[in-house]
């Protein structure tokens, strides 16, 4: 009798109370988004700021998790513990020197602090390598893809060259080549209008405005739709996943 | 004569990766080292995000939101700047906040910059509020008050302190908000800020994410949309100081006439070996 208590008890912590607080607090905020006068305003007001502290303290848990995992694998040695020695030097070091420039300088982002030293000359230059990295593969992937195979990788291919041509001044200056030899072979034709037409731009913004913004209506309402379904599932109780562990 | 020739189409249609990389890094040093002057063609969404900041009266509040990291800099940054010399020369007033912690030291870089060259004074003609995390709760939540989720600007001095910032507390008293996003950052603004609180937003990002804006600039859900390197470059074109943005654009555009080159090549040799198949 006593273990059932116990373990109704349990139940009720651990499963049951979790999807009457989500069911209650997604309601007031579907409330207070239609009537956002008192006291459903105010609700919604106190529960964004609790939504803001408690996202401050996923950093937290980011961090601890991290460490935690580098922290382990150093101390086993295992394969690659070097470069997590690294990141674990990194990541205390910058914290540190954030820590250091903010006592010191009142801000890290004093420009004349070592947090911005290291921003400046280690954070910004990493990154922009690697995204620039990625550049380099990207053209070489884009050389093995854009194959002519059937209709649709034909007309992938003559859209891209459009827009890769119409976003950048180089596809002016052919264009303006191309006008001066219609101009030549039909000397009727006006080169300065032909120059304005900029044909390659023109493509490139009809694409743009036209038949890739209609693809991308069609994938973002099929996302939100996902959404909601997904965020109705865990307001009714269907999706039970974060309750798991 | 056409069976000799096959291989070398066919060499021409696997060209090495690394004969690729070492083509890629001539075309894009070379214009960064000549420096060739190019004109700059100004499209019509980097035109209407100029008009948005180009309507406001003086003394306008403009919220810039640093939402990208270093990664992203070298496409975005010049549009910061380019935006602040916009804003400090129509004399509008700069709020400037960050969804990305990473971010926001990129802004305060930008702001020392350009502040200077106009000699605006912090705390009088603009001010940087810092981050804050919450992301979409924040942008929800300052449509009601500013001073819910930042008391104070990144240093802590509070908001009051600062006179333009006595008159500011929610979107109704924010001109324009700028996002200057590399992810999912700008279509958050678009759908919280934009969509519930009518406020009007105009959103420069990296090229890659471009695409993903139009939907909401033919919407007009957006005011104006800067993409990539080249949008920068338009700005900077529209703003008459030429910056990073137009200083790569050669580059980017041998990058892209090597790109269509190598296609055009590649798929040659890919048509004339398959139908010798």
């Amino acid at each position: 009798m006593l273990t059932g208590l116990h373990l109704n008890h349990k139940s009720m912590l651990h499963r049951t109370g979790p999807l009457i607080l989500v069911f209650g607090t997604a309601l007031l905020l579907i409330i207070a988004f239609f009537i956002p006068h008192k006291p459903f305003g105010d609700l919604e007001a106190r529960f964004l700021n609790w939504y803001a502290i408690i996202s401050g303290f996923t950093f937290l848990l980011g961090l601890d998790s991290l460490a935690r995992h580098h922290l382990i694998k150093i101390a086993r040695r295992e394969k690659g513990w070097f470069y997590s020695l690294l990141l674990v030097t990194s990541l205390f070091g910058t914290l540190f020197l954030g820590l250091y420039s903010w006592v010191r300088y009142a801000s890290p982002f004093a420009l004349n602090a070592p947090f911005m030293w290291l921003y400046k000359f280690m954070i910004i230059p990493l990154q922009a390598t690697m995204f620039a990295t990625l550049a380099f593969f990207i053209f070489s992937a884009a050389y093995r893809a854009f194959r002519v195979r059937n209709l649709a990788a034909t007309l992938l291919l003559i859209a891209a060259c459009l827009v890769m041509l119409g976003n950048v001044p180089i596809g002016s200056s052919i264009w303006g080549g191309i006008s001066w030899l219609i101009h030549q072979i039909f000397p009727n034709t006006n080169l300065e209008i032909l120059k304005r037409w900029e044909l390659f731009a023109a493509a490139k913004d009809w694409l743009m405005a036209i038949p890739q913004a209609a693809a991308g209506r069609g994938i973002g309402i099929g996302l939100a739709l996902g959404g909601i379904a997904m965020s109705l599932r865990i307001i009714l109780g269907i999706e039970r996943t974060y309750l798991s562990s | 004569m056409k069976v000799t020739l096959l291989p070398m189409w066919r060499t021409l249609a696997s060209i090495d990766r690394r004969i690729i990389y070492l083509l890629l890094t001539i075309v894009v040093v070379l214009p960064l080292i000549i420096h060739p002057k190019i004109k700059v063609r100004v499209s019509e969404p980097v035109r209407a995000a100029f008009k948005s900041i180009e309507k406001l009266p003086q003394n306008s509040v403009v919220m810039i939101s640093i939402d990208f990291d270093p990664s992203s800099a070298p496409e975005v940054q010049p549009m910061l700047i380019a935006i602040l010399r916009h804003c400090f020369k129509k004399n509008l007033k700069v709020i400037l906040t960050g969804q990305l912690a990473l971010g926001l030291p990129l802004g305060e870089i930008a702001l020392n910059q350009v502040s200077g060259e106009y000699n605006k004074v912090y705390g009088k003609d603009y001010i940087n509020i810092g981050y804050r995390p919450g992301s979409t709760a924040l942008m929800v939540g300052i449509g009601r008050e500013i001073r819910d989720f930042f008391k104070t600007d990144y240093q802590g001095v509070p908001l009051d302190s600062f006179e333009f910032m006595r008159r500011v507390h929610n979107y109704h008293d924010i001109a324009l908000l700028v996002t200057l996003a590399h992810g999912a950052v700008a279509d958050a603004w678009i759908q919280y800020a934009g969509a519930r609180f009518n406020q009007k937003i105009i959103v420069g990002c990296t090229g890659v994410n471009a695409p993903n804006m139009y939907q909401y600039l033919s919407a007009q859900q957006i005011a104006g949309l800067i993409g990539g390197l080249q949008g920068a470059s338009e700005y900077e074109t529209l703003v008459e100081k030429p910056g990073a943005a137009t200083l790569g654009m050669p580059a980017q555009s041998t990058a892209h006439a090597l790109l269509i080159i190598l296609l055009i090549i590649g798929n040659i040799g890919f048509i004339l070996t398959k139908k010798k198949k």
